[in-house]
């Protein structure tokens, strides 16, 4: 659930329910944002609607609403995205005020102009803002209008290389020069003095005329080791308009923001302040009112770069509320009533370091994330530490679908210094239980623990440029390596312990042969580690690979969470399964790690065992009942991801959804709806 | 029996290799069945008088090591290079370390046809180690048939030393765990050898219900061999090593002409998915037998001692709030039993047994605060969760091996009814649906039933319900008991009747809900799904000291 702990005082507002908004607010949106406003209109008193597709019935926001409607089906453009039904619940229901989140239709100016028809207030800015700072081209001509830095750059054709050499003075250098017919990044040139302009010239030139047939050249401002750092604005519809600081967004991955912090490591106040006056100058010139996002491009000398305005509430604004202590709802619900802000500049402070990251359900070892779904078998914020916040919108048992977004949470810490707020970040990782779908805390965890990224020297470019061969996972130095094997072997000798301490019986030994001293063999990736455990009390001194690991614990077996203390350290490890051959997985320093403790005896006889070459079924998908085939999901071509629904079997009045058991692409299919399939028939071949 | 020839021929490379003794006449150094030279009276007198000479100690010592190495270094090499450990590896994997007492280690087989009296052909202790020790602690007696001695063929001294373990089990009152990897009988010593399978057929009945007894099939078990571990509670097999068959593919071939191979016929996947003849498959040998230790866990030692309580790290008063939501609105949509399962019991720690058969039921075994449970219940996601044959015979004869060891059984029902359809109905549903509802009335030990969903028809009754002495039942919230679901009622009651959507309605409203049952008392409450861990767990401390006698009767007669 998405509780912001309480006792952190998070935003420094005093709620002030005196003043009056509205009775009852709907929320166009589902998940943790739709929750994460509801908290803020509960604390408002205002009443509060949740909409919702059919398979989200049960969802957290719909449970925390005062009200639900049920807008439609799974697929968002027939629920979250349907305005008809959407509108008919606003008048259903008689909500004043609709609260759009972000995504789906907090864009939409057919949308908001619905709403105004109808009388409704759109929380969010006037349909004119979102028509302008929609689209791209206009929204850089307004920036540029309103004095705000766009890319310089020219387009055109160059006759000779000193032209050139004199519109790269002018722009400044580095510059990039390319054949404006070319797409991307295709025979793109970088030059950072005059010399190389000329150069770059001659190539670009001939290449234009030779692969394109056309003469003109692009010349524009080259962004080396671009950061996206961009500034909030909280306007209201009385001309007054305020930049909130900035929020660093350069971690990226396909161009989805994974972690982000408040304030930026790179900004000076000089930079900070000429970034936040132009972003209220650009607000101004559109009268935008409510809270908006205007992203920049900053390069390594600081330069900053108009790239777009998001007419919305972040995702990533919980950063933002930690350092300046507002609630950013409370300010657009009161901006969307008319209210004036209360705030002056001077009042928005920075207060301390913010972090979020992203929690998602995907797989980072494939292309830094691809969507993994499934059932959220156990769920447990880290919201028992101080200075975490959580917004979410799922909790155990939910299902994580393959309709809507696979965030799982942004996981927020603070605290007075970055240093601190990066530590409580690596706690609330570790403490965090997630079980069910695969997650990308082992590549959170990475990012927010490598020396580059601790340091500030980060770019839009840091994954590629640090896992240039893809995100493997945490890499074990020999000494936490070590800590590892000893915790995987004293985890393996409590739960053989525990197997004695059986009661009931009065046959049983009353004392089984005390053992404390164990010879094992632990087996991680390709080694094998022999090492000798001795106990007592709580401690293991555990002595492999020609080191000695002490390792205590509370051993609680029931708990996914491990706290150990390893060689005096205290480490929050995590048990993802263990099994009765030994079979350990444990999540350490955030990735999991495949164990296997045998005895020694038991690995001895172990290496006398066949390696099996596992069968795979998982390319053909046969009916497991007879029935009806009722829906087809998939057709030849798709890639359907692991867990993805492949067809609907209908038998003894019961849908049977049958899913996809790891990523392919299908190949063919051999039904169709309507059909009646008998027990083994093949449907659906994978590839 | 003499079918257990052939296939030990087609199934161990050994046997094969024999053939060509028979015909060269030469003499066969380890694990021979045969060699034909003829021996004479005097040179098994010199054979007596050349040991002579050793002390009594020394003699004791040699056999004793002779017992350790079975057939010898050269067949355990086979062995091991089969990807199968030896009989002694699997003892002593099995068993706490330094555990186990051997008995019958000088025993040797008495034949004395086909030259089996010769010296070369006695191997102390014969083709089975046999034994008592302990698994964590706890009492079991073991035998482990010996491969590498006659390729672990029954002779009338191997039967006589696994009966006597059986019999100390029984005496003591304490499980018997069989290792199985045998080529059949011993054909030297014909009709002792099956005279030594129906002893221990004898013990396998007679100890049923009175000592747990497991089998774990990690080779060849064919011909009469397989009804020893058939008459077991639990027969485990290792996946590519081991193979159960009536007849081998040989003479399947001779007799019907079908083409099959061993693992088709009677390997691991075969008798997990196919027959249900296994309970539960495993990798390898190591696999096998560290499962097997755990499993051991669950078992109380006999029907004289109490279901076992292990430690328990995890709270009887947890809730689940998952479970709130876990039963979908829609009637019609499946969710996973085994999640329900996993998150109500101890530890989400869940040793279901058949995991691959008749998926639409799911039995095993599992812990609530510590206590040993056997828990059943309807897999929606498999064939809605219906009854048919094969689920209806896997859930009694679980319940009934619950039953009989004293471990409370839980059961979770969200059962649409019976399979329809000549299939079933040809193949006998009638009298196999009796077998579970036979083995949930019969039960004395406490019964705990959650009704999650449906409940309807007969099934309802069958499924540990209120009716057939239900201790404790439960109804979540979800749950509709009701003779049929509400489409298929309401054409009856109201045939002919316009409305069908307004009738089907009133049904729904009227009896696709928990109050039906309730307000008659054939549900004891209607539960919050979250705080189901918790009432079952307290209901288990009240219902331990629960007292239940059937009448008396030579024994019962199940509808078989």
């Amino acid at each position: 659930m998405c509780c912001a702990v309480h006792r952190n005082a998070q935003y420094s507002t005093v709620y002030n329910t005196s003043e009056k908004t509205f009775d009852k607010i709907l929320i166009a949106n589902r998940g943790e944002i739709a929750c994460r406003v509801i908290k803020t209109c509960k604390k408002m008193g205002i009443k509060t609607v949740a909409v919702h597709s059919d398979v989200d019935s049960s969802a957290v926001h719909v449970k925390m609403a005062d009200e639900a409607v049920c807008v439609g089906p799974a697929p968002t453009n027939k629920s979250y995205l349907n305005m008809d039904a959407i509108m008919d619940a606003i008048r259903a229901t008689g909500a004043q005020a609709v609260h759009p989140g972000y995504g789906f239709l907090s864009e939409n100016k057919e949308f908001a102009k619905r709403l105004a028809a109808e009388d409704v207030t759109f929380i969010g800015p006037d349909t004119h803002a979102i028509q302008a700072m929609g689209d791209k081209i206009e929204s850089k001509l307004i920036a540029k209008a309103a004095q705000v830095n766009t890319i310089p750059g020219f387009d055109g054709v160059v006759k000779t290389a000193e032209e050139a050499v004199k519109i790269a003075q002018d722009i400044g250098y580095p510059v990039m020069i390319k054949a404006s017919a070319g797409g991307g990044g295709k025979g793109m040139r970088i030059s950072w003095n005059d010399e190389e302009t000329r150069e770059g010239f001659r190539f670009s030139s001939q290449e234009a005329a030779s692969s394109f047939g056309d003469d003109r050249l692009l010349i524009e401002k080259y962004i080396d080791n671009p950061r996206h750092i961009e500034i909030q604005v909280l306007a209201d519809k009385h001309g007054n308009a305020l930049w909130l600081n900035e929020r660093e967004c350069s971690i990226q991955r396909r161009n989805q923001k994974v972690v982000e912090e408040a304030p930026s490591t790179f900004l000076d106040p000089t930079t900070r302040r000429a970034m936040g006056e132009q972003a209220v100058q650009l607000a101004k010139a559109v009268q935008y009112s409510s809270a908006g996002t205007v992203e920049f491009l900053v390069d390594s000398n600081r330069n900053f770069y108009f790239l777009e305005m998001n007419t919305r509430l972040q995702v990533e604004h919980p950063i933002t509320e930690c350092i300046t202590g507002l609630d950013l709802v409370e300010q657009m619900i009161r901006v969307a009533k008319g209210y004036q802000l209360k705030h002056k500049q001077e009042d928005i402070p920075i207060n301390g370091w913010a972090i979020e990251s992203r929690v998602y359900a995907e797989d980072p070892y494939k292309s830094f994330g691809l969507p993994s779904i499934g059932r959220l078998s156990q769920y447990q914020e880290p919201i028992n530490l101080s200075k975490v916040r959580v917004d979410s919108g799922i909790q155990e048992g939910s299902d994580i679908s393959i309709y809507y977004d696979p965030m799982i949470s942004k996981l927020v810490t603070y605290g007075a210094t970055r240093a601190e707020a990066l530590a409580r970040m690596e706690d609330a990782l570790d403490n965090y239980v997630i079980r069910g779908v695969t997650h990308n805390i082992p590549l959170l965890r990475e990012i927010i623990t490598h020396p580059r990224f601790i340091s500030g020297d980060i770019s839009t470019n840091f994954l590629p440029e640090v896992y240039p061969d893809g995100f493997k996972g945490h890499q074990l130095e020999a000494d936490k390596r070590r800590e590892l094997l000893a915790s995987a072997a004293a985890l393996y000798i409590t739960t053989q312990l525990r197997s004695q301490k059986v009661l009931g019986s009065l046959r049983v030994p009353s004392s089984p042969i005390e053992c404390n001293h164990w010879e094992l063999c632990v087996e991680l990736g390709e080694g094998h580690h022999s090492m000798e455990v001795t106990k007592s009390g709580n401690v293991y001194t555990v002595e492999v690979d020609g080191g000695k690991v002490e390792v205590s614990g509370q051993w609680n077996l029931a708990s996914p969470l491990l706290p150990l203390t390893i060689n005096g350290t205290d480490r929050m490890l995590q048990c993802l399964s263990r099994d009765a051959s030994g079979r350990i997985v444990l999540q350490y320093l955030g990735t999991s790690f495949k164990l296997r403790v045998l005895s020694k005896l038991a690995a001895e006889l172990n290496s006398y065992m066949p390696e099996k070459v596992p069968e795979d079924t998982s390319s053909i998908l046969r009916s497991p009942m007879p029935g009806t085939v009722v829906a087809v999901s998939v057709k030849p071509g798709d890639t359907v991801a692991e867990g993805q629904e492949i067809c609907v079997i209908e038998a003894m009045k019961m849908q049977n959804s049958l899913t996809a058991v790891r990523q392919a692409k299908v190949k063919n299919v051999h039904c169709k709806p309507g059909e009646t399939v008998g027990e083994g028939d093949l449907l659906v071949e994978l590839e | 029996m003499m079918a257990a020839f052939s296939v030990a021929r087609s199934s161990c490379g050994l046997i094969n290799g024999l053939r060509t003794s028979f015909r060269s006449l030469a003499p066969v150094k380890h694990g021979a069945v045969a060699a034909a030279v003829p021996q004479t009276n005097l040179r098994r007198d010199c054979r007596w008088y050349s040991v002579s000479h050793l002390s009594v100690k020394e003699r004791i010592d040699k056999k004793r090591t002779a017992a350790l190495v079975g057939g010898g270094q050269k067949r355990i090499d086979a062995q091991h290079k089969r990807g199968k450990l030896t009989a002694r590896e699997r003892v002593e994997l099995l068993l706490d370390p330094e555990s186990f007492v051997e008995s019958d280690m000088f025993v040797e087989h008495r034949c004395s046809d086909f030259g089996m009296e010769q010296d070369s052909n006695k191997f102390p202790g014969d083709s089975v180690v046999t034994g008592r020790g302990r698994i964590n602690g706890r009492l079991v007696y073991v035998f482990s048939q010996d491969f590498t001695v006659f390729g672990g063929s029954l002779s009338g001294a191997h039967a006589q030393k696994i009966c006597k373990i059986m019999d100390q089990a029984m005496t003591v009152g304490a499980p018997v765990i069989g290792l199985n990897d045998s080529g059949g009988a011993r054909i030297q010593e014909g009709v002792e050898s099956l005279a030594g399978y129906a002893d221990i057929f004898l013990r396998n009945v007679l100890a049923s219900g009175v000592v747990p007894q497991i089998s774990l099939i990690m080779g060849p078990c064919a011909g009469g061999a397989v009804y020893s571990p058939a008459l077991t509670d639990f027969t485990f097999m290792v996946k590519d090593t081991s193979y159960l068959f009536i007849t081998g593919p040989d003479v399947v071939k001779s007799v019907t002409n079908e083409d099959v191979t061993q693992e088709e016929l009677g390997g691991a996947k075969t008798h997990t998915t196919v027959s249900g003849v296994a309970h539960h498959a495993f990798e390898n040998d190591v696999e096998a037998l560290l499962n097997m230790r755990e499993f051991f866990n669950f078992l109380p030692l006999s029907n004289q001692d109490p279901a076992p309580i292990r430690e328990s790290h995890d709270p009887s008063d947890r809730l689940v709030p998952s479970l709130d939501t876990i039963v979908p609105f829609e009637t019609t949509k499946a969710y996973d039993m085994l999640d329900i399962i996993q998150t109500i019991v101890d530890e989400r720690d869940f040793f279901e047994i058949m995991p691959n058969y008749a998926k639409n039921i799911v039995v095993g075994f599992a812990r609530m605060n510590g206590r040993t449970v056997g828990i059943v219940g309807n897999q929606p996601k498999v064939a809605s969760g219906c009854l048919d044959i094969n689920s209806s015979v896997k859930g009694a004869r679980f319940v009934r091996f619950c039953d009989a060891f004293n471990i409370p059984i839980i059961t979770f029902v969200d059962v649409p009814g019976f399979l329809p359809g000549t299939a079933q109905e040809y193949g006998g549903i009638i009298r196999h649906g009796a077998k579970l509802l036979y083995a949930f009335a019969e039960a004395t030990v406490p019964k705990i039933t959650v009704i999650t969903r449906k409940a309807y028809g007969g099934a309802y009754d069958v499924m540990s319900s209120k009716h057939l002495r239900g201790d404790v039942n439960y109804a979540w919230p979800s749950a509709e008991v009701a003779v049929m679901g509400a489409k298929g009622a309401v054409q009856i009651i109201f045939r002919g009747k316009e409305n069908q959507a307004e009738a089907e309605a009133e049904y729904v409203e009227k009896f696709a809900n928990p109050f039906p049952a309730a307000v008659r008392g054939f549900v004891d409450d209607i539960i919050e799904p979250s705080t189901t861990r918790k009432k079952i767990c307290r209901d288990l401390e009240v219902l331990a000291s629960k007292k239940q006698v059937n009448p008396w009767k030579k024994h019962a007669n199940i509808p078989l």
